[in-house]
């Protein structure tokens, strides 16, 4: 007999949690594609009807996206520029039906390598809020996402919301993905650039790589040494070389593996012009 | 807590509290508990976006979407769009613009643009085009939906066009007739008909591509069920356990015996009630596989020592066809220019957004068979051969039928669920899952072929000669017709006086490759048309230029030797050369801009046989009128949305004198209508019109007989009044008063018409079709220099129809062709066990289809009815080598295996650049 959860309060969702070791729905556009029955089979803790899941809100120290915000509601938040990549990527998940129904703590949980959402949210130095019977935590993204299909969320624990700290606002910022379609594609590579420049020096950035390899991956060393650097040098582009020794892609159905590294550098190429302007 | 209740919601703003259980997909509540159908479900994935319904206003799938979660909202379907039975502005719009052909996508469209125009009223094509973007169609093409979705207002009934009156039905403009339905979401297709009490039956599939198998204790396992069940193998066939569209190469089991040849060929079904099948978990029947050795490509089954995947067909090779005439190696050696190539394509999917889905019963000894088909007759005595059934006593009445082209020739469930309907005496009835669908039917051949072209310095060509292997798969299907029909269409429209082709069907332990639009033509078609490109680039001649020089014309003869008239070709091609001209002026402007984006374009061409090759295939039509005045039409073609039910009651009304809108249609069903063969090989229009043109012009000639008025009379039918008039006469035939024949009709008339052709000798020589239809298209592509990404933004396709009966439909066809062909070209590449859905195995969405200009060319055809010549394979020819020729235009790159995925143009770009290539 499946059973079928459905509570309004995050108290007596870890209770069943706790209790029936339940999988966790949301958006649903993951769990039901992995089965072809007519319904799931329980024991499913569904969290859509916990009001304070959903939602974005400004906090003392940035910003809280509640876990089962939808793609359509981040499409359509007041948020500063430096969210921009967040919302491109957010019309970019699958379709209009999927962003309506799909939700931010999914994307995040199913752990795909491929998904939309956490390029942008590593380049806001997203953090998870994790809580469980023991308590609460809080870890950055990259280390809450450990491999393909991997996080470190505990069976006891809900991914309750995914906070963004008030130094990541800053900037203007771009997302692009590469498939082989328009819509409703699984990327071949995408990227999300965050970009602060005081002074036409390059004061902060954050270039992000999706598709590219088992876990979307932040491209630290470049940031580095292009952080201080006056902004007209970003004309130039960073080399495929310097991407692809951050990423290890693979050659799939979809592209082989060169092909992805040097996608991923020409795509933060155009997205750093996108926000920087073409010289 | 809001766990357990029973969901209350409303439904179309009726309050509804569903019975089943919370994590139950709404798509199959929707369906099942509340009988609206409306809602299709394509892939229960969110890939296809047939179930989009409103929740609360909101666009969702409802496959993914738990009834939980529709708890206290507001659930909007399709069923909810009419007031009162009335169509409304939208559904109107589809109607008009022909933006339904299927109708399998058309719920799902219209939801998603009812909460896009809610929202957005006037949207520009941009914002239709992200709102549809999660709906998959895979007949339109897209454009007269979104034409449809620019062009509407959303509450009102708007005023429809006036059907044509009498004798101006054939050219009209008129929406289909059998449209309503579809966008109404009344439509009913293989999946839509639930018979109280039905068993569901579904398959056991072997998940090996060669394995031997045996069966454990099944007894033991059933009585571990939950219920009764019932498990049939290939032991319980009481019939022949073969089947396949042609007859003599029939060798595919229903279910396997001692060996399967391919992943998801069936070993067995099991049945019961649906509440027990549906949670049923196959993984744990009792088989147990022993995996062979499997034949992936022709190239190791032709290898000597390969093992026989049927052992009666030497060397793996199912049949060979050939085309030879003059010296072509002559030919190409004494050549000025001679242009060389060998090239690969891979298994493309159907994909229509309808899986298979049926329901057989018994009906006072018959098997009736009610499921999705494009070919009844077939079905029928397929079916009953397995069965050991005689023909008479098996009925198919195809369901409407969500796509097709050319998989649903073949037979699929209905053995299947026709035996467990004869073993058990009750309703049966099975609905494939989207892999269960692309498993186990088949696929567009593989192709690797090599050839030659020559031409002299003038730009003639001279020779040519073509060879290929076609992966043919596990069975036998279609595979005869791909290896006949390639030879005799490889030389593409074109004069060319030396020639040799030879095409192998060759077995392996792929999938099965049968009929997909165009029976391995296109495949063919890029090879040749790259080859031209070549020539014409050597030569130094504008391509275009180069195909005019050296099309067929009127009285030419092709390289089976047929004369050929009423070839349109060079029409075709002569429409082009305006845009042509445009296209290359605009590409050189932005080319000299020197940006990553570089502008090309390129042309193709296609001439397509319409009908069998050199076999009969004819096709009867039956038209009467009843005592009460009804004008009926029993139309056997079967209409899978190319528009048969509409085109054939055109021709008929025309060929008799009445408006089309009186015509009452019948059918298609065995056992009401005559045999029209199989929609497939563009021979509908054809040939069916041809028999209904002449059975139309029958009850015509009898009317006009009983009447005793010459020709040009006029037939009015007025209640059960036939009035005849002719300049001052008027005569009047009361239907009523006549007598009646055995089938009810106190008018009748039958007419049947069988295309004529002449055999193919030894060298292929012959006249293998009748009629012939041409085209030709003009691409223009951006190719992203650094990506390898190319996006089409136009194609202009000029077609001969020899006689155009219904322009909008035909532009149907032409958009719906140039999406397959452009998704040939681009995307599509089906690998078994890798690609079994529709998000891995990409179809061009809404956002991939460029700007289409559709140019309709009449050169009448001296056989075609009323000159007309087919269409539904033609228009996708062109399209992927045209897109391959512009690829090269504006990179460069040389493309020789398909899909032309990034990598695969990023690597023949660095190729042609001199650098390295990888791919």
């Amino acid at each position: 007999m499946s059973s079928y959860h459905r509570p309004d309060t995050l108290t007596d969702a870890l209770g069943v949690l706790a209790e029936t070791g339940a999988v966790v729905a949301a958006g649903c556009t993951d769990l039901f594609p992995a089965t072809e029955y007519p319904e799931l089979t329980g024991p499913i803790l569904d969290i859509t009807a916990i009001d304070t899941l959903r939602g974005i809100t400004q906090t003392e120290d940035g910003w809280r996206i509640g876990a089962t915000t939808t793609w359509s509601d981040l499409r359509v938040a007041a948020l500063p520029a430096a969210f921009d990549m967040l919302k491109q990527a957010a019309v970019e998940v699958g379709s209009r039906q999927i962003q309506n129904a799909g939700t931010v703590a999914g994307n995040l949980c199913n752990a795909s390598p491929a998904a939309d959402g956490v390029p942008p949210l590593l380049a806001l130095d997203a953090q998870v809020e994790l809580i469980g019977a023991s308590g609460a935590r809080r870890l950055p993204l990259a280390e809450f996402l450990v491999d393909v299909r991997q996080t470190c969320r505990r069976p006891d624990e809900l991914l309750t919301a995914v906070h963004v700290p008030a130094r990541a606002g800053h900037g203007n910022s771009r997302f692009l993905k590469l498939g082989a379609r328009k819509y409703l594609v699984i990327s071949i590579a995408m990227v999300a650039v965050r970009v602060v420049v005081d002074d036409d020096t390059i004061s902060d950035l954050a270039l992000a790589v999706g598709s590219c390899s088992a876990v979307a991956v932040r491209l630290r060393d470049l940031e580095r040494e292009l952080i201080g650097r006056p902004v007209q040098e970003l004309a130039g582009g960073v080399g495929v070389a310097q991407v692809a020794a951050c990423l290890s892609p693979i050659s799939d159905i979809r592209a082989d593996a060169s092909y992805r590294s040097e996608a991923a550098a020409e795509l933060i190429n155009r997205a750093l012009a996108g926000i920087v302007g073409t010289p | 807590m809001k766990d357990h209740a029973a969901p209350h919601m409303t439904v179309n703003g009726t309050p509804v509290t569903l019975g089943c259980a919370p994590g139950r997909r709404l798509s199959e509540a929707l369906r099942g508990e509340l009988g609206l159908t409306g809602t299709k479900v394509g892939c229960d994935a969110g890939d296809c976006g047939a179930c989009t319904v409103l929740l609360d206003g909101a666009a969702v799938c409802a496959c993914l979407t738990p009834v939980a979660r529709a708890r206290g909202c507001r659930i909007e379907t399709v069923e909810g769009l009419s007031r009162d039975g009335i169509l409304l502005g939208l559904q109107q719009a589809f109607q008009r613009h022909g933006a339904a052909q299927c109708g399998i996508c058309t719920p799902g469209m219209l939801m998603a643009a009812t909460a896009l125009l809610r929202e957005t009223p006037n949207p520009t094509r941009g914002q239709a085009e992200a709102a549809l973007g999660g709906v998959l169609c895979r007949c339109t093409g897209y454009s007269k939906i979104i034409a449809a979705v620019m062009d509407v207002d959303l509450s009102a009934v708007q005023a429809m066009p006036e059907t044509p009156g009498a004798g101006a039905a054939v050219g009209a403009r008129m929406s289909r007739l059998d449209g309503a339905a579809k966008v109404a979401g009344s439509e009913r297709f293989g999946a839509d008909h639930c018979p109280e009490g039905a068993l569901l039956v579904r398959a056991v599939r072997s998940p090996h591509a060669a394995a031997r198998f045996h069966f454990g204790d099944i007894a033991e396992w059933v009585a571990a069920q939950a219920g009764d069940l019932l498990v049939l193998t290939a032991a319980d066939i009481p019939g022949e356990n073969r089947f396949g569209v042609i007859p003599s190469f029939a060798d595919q089991p229903a279910l396997a015996e001692r060996h399967v040849r391919m992943r998801g060929e069936a070993v067995a079904v099991v049945a019961g009630i649906p509440e027990l099948m549906e949670m049923l978990d196959l993984g744990s029947f009792p088989v147990t596989w022993q995996p062979e050795k499997e034949l992936t490509t022709p190239g190791t089954a032709r290898q000597a020592g390969a093992r026989s995947v049927h052992p009666e067909r030497s060397d793996n090779i199912l049949i060979t066809g050939k085309v030879r005439c003059g010296e072509p190696a002559a030919a190409i050696a004494g050549a000025a220019h001679v242009a060389t190539a060998e090239f690969r394509t891979t298994h493309v999917e159907h994909a229509y957004i309808e899986p298979e889905a049926g329901v057989a019963w018994m009906d006072d000894g018959i098997l009736v068979i009610r499921a999705c088909t494009q070919a009844p007759v077939m079905d029928r005595d397929d079916t009953a051969r397995v069965l050991g059934l005689p023909p008479e006593q098996v009925r198919i009445i195809p369901s409407a039928t969500g796509g097709g082209f050319g998989s649903k020739l073949d037979l699929s469930l209905q053995p299947l669920i026709g035996l467990v309907a004869l073993k058990t005496g009750r309703a049966a009835r099975m609905v494939y899952s989207r892999s269960e669908s692309m498993r186990s039917t088949t696929k567009r051949h593989p192709a690797r072929m090599t050839a030659r072209i020559a031409a002299d310095g003038q730009g003639r060509v001279t020779g040519m000669q073509f060879d290929g292997d076609f992966d043919t798969g596990a069975y036998a299907s279609w595979g005869p017709t791909v290896a006949v029909r390639v030879p005799v269409h490889a030389s593409g429209p074109y004069r060319i006086p030396h020639y040799h082709s030879e095409a192998r069907a060759v077995h392996t332990n792929g999938p099965v490759a049968g009929a997909f639009r165009g029976f391995g033509v296109p495949q063919a078609a890029i090879v040749q048309e790259t080859l031209f490109d070549d020539l014409a680039n050597d030569l130094g001649i504008d391509r275009l230029a180069f195909r005019r020089l050296n099309a067929l014309q009127d009285g030419d003869r092709s390289v089976c030797g047929q004369e050929l008239y009423g070839v349109g070709i060079v029409d075709c091609l002569d429409a082009l050369r305006d845009p042509w001209s445009e296209a290359q002026r605009v590409a050189a402007a932005m080319n000299a801009r020197r940006g990553h984006i570089r502008r090309g374009i390129g042309v193709a061409a296609c001439w397509y046989g319409c009908g069998n090759t050199a076999l009969p295939n004819p096709s009867t039509i039956r038209v009467g009128l009843t005592p009460d005045g009804r004008l009926v039409l029993h139309q056997g073609a079967t209409d899978i949305g190319q528009g048969s039910n509409t085109v054939i009651a055109q021709i008929c009304a025309d060929a008799i004198g009445l408006p089309v809108a009186q015509i009452d249609l019948i059918g298609p069903d065995t056992a009401m209508t005559p045999d029209c063969g199989k929609t497939s090989a563009s021979r509908q229009t054809v040939i069916t019109g041809k028999a209904a043109m002449l059975a139309g012009a029958a009850l015509r000639a009898d009317i006009l007989a009983r009447s005793n008025m010459g020709d040009g009379a006029r037939i009015v039918l007025e209640g059960t009044m036939l009035h005849v008039t002719d300049g001052e006469e008027r005569r009047s035939i009361a239907l009523s008063e006549l007598s009646v024949n055995s089938r009810g009709y106190a008018i009748m008339a039958e007419q049947s018409y069988d295309p004529p052709t002449l055999p193919l000798d030894e060298n292929g020589q012959g006249s293998p079709y009748a009629v012939y239809g041409y085209g030709a298209q003009l691409v223009e592509l951006d190719v992203d220099m650094k990506l390898g990404t190319a996006r089409v933004q136009r194609i202009t396709a000029a077609h001969d129809l020899g006689k155009v009966i219904n322009p909008l439909l035909a532009e149907g066809q032409i958009e719906g062709g140039i999406a397959q062909g452009l998704g040939m070209a681009l995307m599509e590449e089906y690998l078994p066990g890798r690609t079994e859905n529709l998000h891995d195995y990409l179809i061009p969405t809404t956002g991939d289809m460029p700007e289409i200009r559709s140019i309709l060319i009449e050169k009448p055809d001296p056989e075609g009815p009323m000159g007309a010549k087919g269409l539904g394979e033609h228009v996708l020819i062109p399209t992927a080598p045209a897109i391959l020729n512009a690829i090269r235009d504006a990179s460069g790159a040389r493309i020789t295996r398909l899909p032309a995925l990034p990598h695969r143009v990023l690597a023949a770009i660095r190729a042609a650049q001199g650098g390295q290539a990888d791919g």
